[in-house]
């Protein structure tokens, strides 16, 4: 065979050159997949191949309602941070509130409370309650798996979730208890909620912080309860993605009033 | 329950504020004027009382009128159709909040039938007096009683507020952008952005000041002090200036919360009846906006005289100075709006000019206010009672009544009737100015408020209040007359009601969303709104107009 093939003239009625269409042609790289065009297809470099930003409410697919309670839970937990900001910062006023007596000395009657070493086991634990909170969140949305319970085919990914979240929900018991045991320490040494200033900073801080972890268990469980009881998978989702995110969120607040508490005071 | 319906209930739960929150401010009023004058069934007020009536008259004002009807009353029944939804963002959440509102007033009402009666610390509730029990009458059960309602309210504001926010940024329809969302809705979205922050702050020093009372801490109580001659200690060497940093940074953007949706309001119904557009739109975005961001900078103008350093005085002068610059590009815009336009004055445009004459007015005194110089005289006079009162409780009134009257048509189906709306304008604003101008000269004589007890007091304050009491008659006279002119509204919107329904479904001419023909449909195959121009256009010669619901079928569209 000749080693030099002279191509065959190509019929000159081509067909159309659609090459240069949106979603068409060669791009230089291998031709693209194809897409849907009924959805429009606008390849925007987001990853929205499908146009779902665009669509009218109630057709944005099915992150929709997911982000949605996203932004609900992230402005609430604005409104919850500001709470604690105000304690927070009443904290510092009241630390550096010493002042000149009329004898012209300097007082300033602010003892710093010296924190129970079980807080370091306490935060270590709600660490480790966090990781597998997140653990069992992505599990949630992990596409393969969770493909197939979409559809209805088991409850693999529900059943995976609600393991991680019990550990999360045995772990933020045993922080509460582990708090229980710091206050009753406390309370031995005769350090009250109403004994001085800085006693009552610290257990308005600790009691505060606790009583949103116990609704976060409250919602854990309430989150258990959707992944055995409630029918549609985006709610599941939903109910282990608010609460895991809230979760996340008292454990990053745990961590900045512990370094308040054992370093500044 | 349907946001439409939880915009009515809201209404309801202000409205019996407003009507209970205005008869304790008559009673004020009779009070100051003739002090011997006897409540029937009752007797003469007592000095207790009458701060009982100033607590109460705040409160229910301030938070069950102002916060609630401008933001979650109007909002939850005009919101989601003026950003082409049908629903909001998170509707058990919406109703929650109702339900916790109505606790919260039911409690706050119940407070004066309690034993030592309701409270008497005003609605900005200041310690000492207002942390310990036995400081005054009504600070036992009745401070606990407001204590608990106002704890409540903060909570249902902050559930309230978190649905507003998420259904402005989710669920706004189809080419709703952020540039053609109606004024209205960005001052709806702006005091819902500071309702969060602010009122979980105020949650937070309620919590220390419930400490305080029953827990034995001493938050705001210094170490030692004497309550009716007898000595207290607390255990720690607190200060009652904690609480009033912590009560104005809440309380400050608590005004703008007021009256920021009114502020909207006006900019789109001025452009309505003018036919014209916002002058500078974009801009009164960012004004808007940047109105409540400073407004969460200048809380320490209430607390020039509460003993802060001079140099945090004048941080706070300069902030709250600041705020003057674009709360005046707001006025000229709406000055601007409607200049050499042929307005078309309906009752609606007449309490949105009220509205922007009452801005002014009580606006020009802020800056009076705001110079901690000027402060030390003025404060606790009357002439910050004008202030408030003119640019706070009547602009809000007249964007409650502005709202009134212009949503009518879409809430009920028929147009109030615009003769006796005529009538309740020119009456309601000719003596709103006759009841608060005269309380500017007052205050600049020194007339002190929040005093039960204006006459029979001897010596060089004797003489000062004795010359400003014919001045103080007025006012009260005055105010009597403010409230019956309300009877024509009232009879207005009785009359209507039970007129037949008309079928006009956009008579104002209206470009914004909530008049679109299937805006409040309930059908669920009605087509989903959708939005195509930015609202107000109008054509040059105001005759012709492009809603934003209509398809543009031209090129060129102006944006």
């Amino acid at each position: 065979m000749p080693t030099i093939f002279t191509p065959p003239q190509v019929d000159p009625r081509r067909k159309p050159d659609h090459s240069h269409d949106p979603g068409e042609g060669d791009h230089g790289s291998g031709r693209r997949p194809p897409i849907d065009k009924r959805t429009g297809g606008s390849d925007n470099g987001d990853g929205d191949n499908e146009n779902w930003n665009d669509r009218p409410v109630g057709s944005r697919g099915p992150r929709e309602r997911l982000s949605q309670t996203r932004i609900g839970i992230a402005s609430a937990l604005a409104g919850d941070m500001m709470f604690f900001i105000a304690i927070i910062s009443a904290f510092f006023v009241t630390k550096g509130s010493g002042q000149i007596n009329h004898y012209g000395e300097y007082v300033n009657t602010w003892h710093p409370t010296v924190i129970p070493t079980i807080l370091r086991l306490n935060t270590a634990v709600l660490v480790l309650s966090s990781v597998t909170a997140e653990i069992a969140r992505r599990s949630m949305f992990r596409e393969n798996d969770a493909m197939d319970e979409w559809i209805g085919l088991g409850k693999p990914i529900s059943r995976r979730a609600a393991i991680w979240l019990s550990a999360t929900l045995a772990l933020g018991i045993a922080f509460l208890a582990g708090q229980w045991i710091a206050w009753r320490q406390l309370a031995a040494e005769h350090v009250y909620f109403a004994s001085n200033a800085s006693s009552h900073f610290f257990y308005i801080i600790t009691v505060a912080h606790a009583v949103h972890l116990f609704l976060g268990l409250v919602a854990l469980v309430a989150a258990l309860l959707s992944l055995r009881a409630s029918r549609q998978f985006a709610t599941r989702q939903i109910w282990v993605d608010t609460t895991v995110w809230y979760w996340h969120a008292m454990g990053g607040l745990w961590i900045f009033l512990f370094i308040l508490l054992e370093f500044f005071q | 329950m349907k946001h439409r319906t939880l915009g009515f209930a809201y209404l309801a739960l202000s409205t019996a504020a407003l009507l209970a929150g205005t008869t304790l401010s008559l009673l004020m009023r009779l009070h100051l004027a003739w002090p011997d004058w006897p409540l029937p069934l009752h007797g003469p007020i007592l000095p207790e009382e009458y701060l009982g009536l100033v607590t109460l008259h705040g409160t229910l004002m301030l938070f069950f009128v102002l916060t609630i009807a401008p933001l979650w009353g109007f909002g939850s029944l005009i919101l989601p159709a003026q950003i082409g939804s049908r629903r909001m963002a998170f509707p058990k959440l919406n109703s929650a909040a109702f339900w916790l509102l109505t606790a919260s007033l039911l409690i706050v009402c119940a407070s004066p039938f309690v034993p030592g009666g309701t409270a008497i610390s005003g609605w900005t509730a200041y310690p000492p007096l207002s942390a310990v029990a036995s400081a005054g009458p009504g600070q036992g059960l009745g401070m606990d009683l407001w204590l608990a309602s106002i704890a409540l309210f903060s909570l249902a504001t902050c559930m309230a507020a978190v649905n507003m926010l998420t259904t402005i940024v989710c669920l706004r329809c189809d080419g709703m952008a952020w540039h053609r969302l109606p004024l209205t809705v960005w001052g709806w979205f702006t005091a819902s952005l500071l309702s969060l922050p602010s009122f979980a702050v105020l949650l937070a020093a309620l919590v220390l000041l419930f400490c305080d009372r029953h827990l034995h801490t001493g938050f705001f109580l210094p170490a030692t002090l004497v309550v009716n001659g007898i000595v207290t200690h607390s255990p720690a060497d607190g200060s009652p200036l904690l609480w009033l940093h912590l009560f104005w940074f809440f309380g400050h953007p608590e005004v703008y919360i007021a009256v920021l949706p009114g502020m909207g309001l006006v900019s789109m119904v001025l452009a309505n009846f003018a036919r014209r557009r916002v002058f500078a739109y974009r801009l009164m975005i960012a004004v808007m906006v940047l109105i409540g961001g400073i407004g969460i900078l200048v809380w320490g103008h209430h607390m020039f005289v509460a003993g802060l350093s001079p140099f945090a005085g004048s941080a706070f002068a300069i902030s709250s100075m600041a705020i003057a610059v674009p709360a005046s590009a707001e006025v000229l815009s709406w000055i601007a709006t409607v200049w050499g336009s042929r307005a078309r004055l309906t009752t609606s445009m007449l309490f949105a000019l009220g509205f922007v004459s009452l801005f002014i007015t009580g606006g020009l005194t802020g800056p009076i206010l705001a110079q901690p110089i000027l402060d030390q005289y003025l404060h606790n006079t009357f002439f910050v009672v004008a202030h408030f009162h003119l640019i706070m409780a009547m602009a809000g009134v007249f964007g409650l009544y502005l709202a009134t009257y212009y949503w009518f048509p879409l809430i009920a189906s028929r147009t109030l009737n615009e003769r006796l709306g005529k009538i309740h304008f020119w009456l309601t604003i000719f003596f709103a100015y006759s009841t608060f101008l005269p309380m500017h000269i007052t205050g600049l004589a020194g007339e002190p408020r929040h005093y039960a007890q204006l006459t029979g007091i001897i010596g060089p304050s004797g003489t000062l209040l004795s010359s400003t009491m014919p001045l103080q008659r007025h006012i009260t006279v005055s105010a009597l007359c403010l409230a019956l002119a309300q009877i024509p509204f009232f009879i207005n919107l009785w009359i209507t009601l039970r007129s037949p329904a008309t079928s006009a479904s956009n008579p104002w001419d209206a470009t914004t969303m909530e008049w679109a023909p299937n805006a409040f449909s309930e059908d669920p195959a009605a087509p989903e709104p959708t939005t195509h121009v930015a609202p107000c256009e109008y054509s040059l010669d105001g005759e012709t107009f492009h809603p934003q619901w209509q398809p543009v079928t031209q090129p060129n569209q102006p944006e």
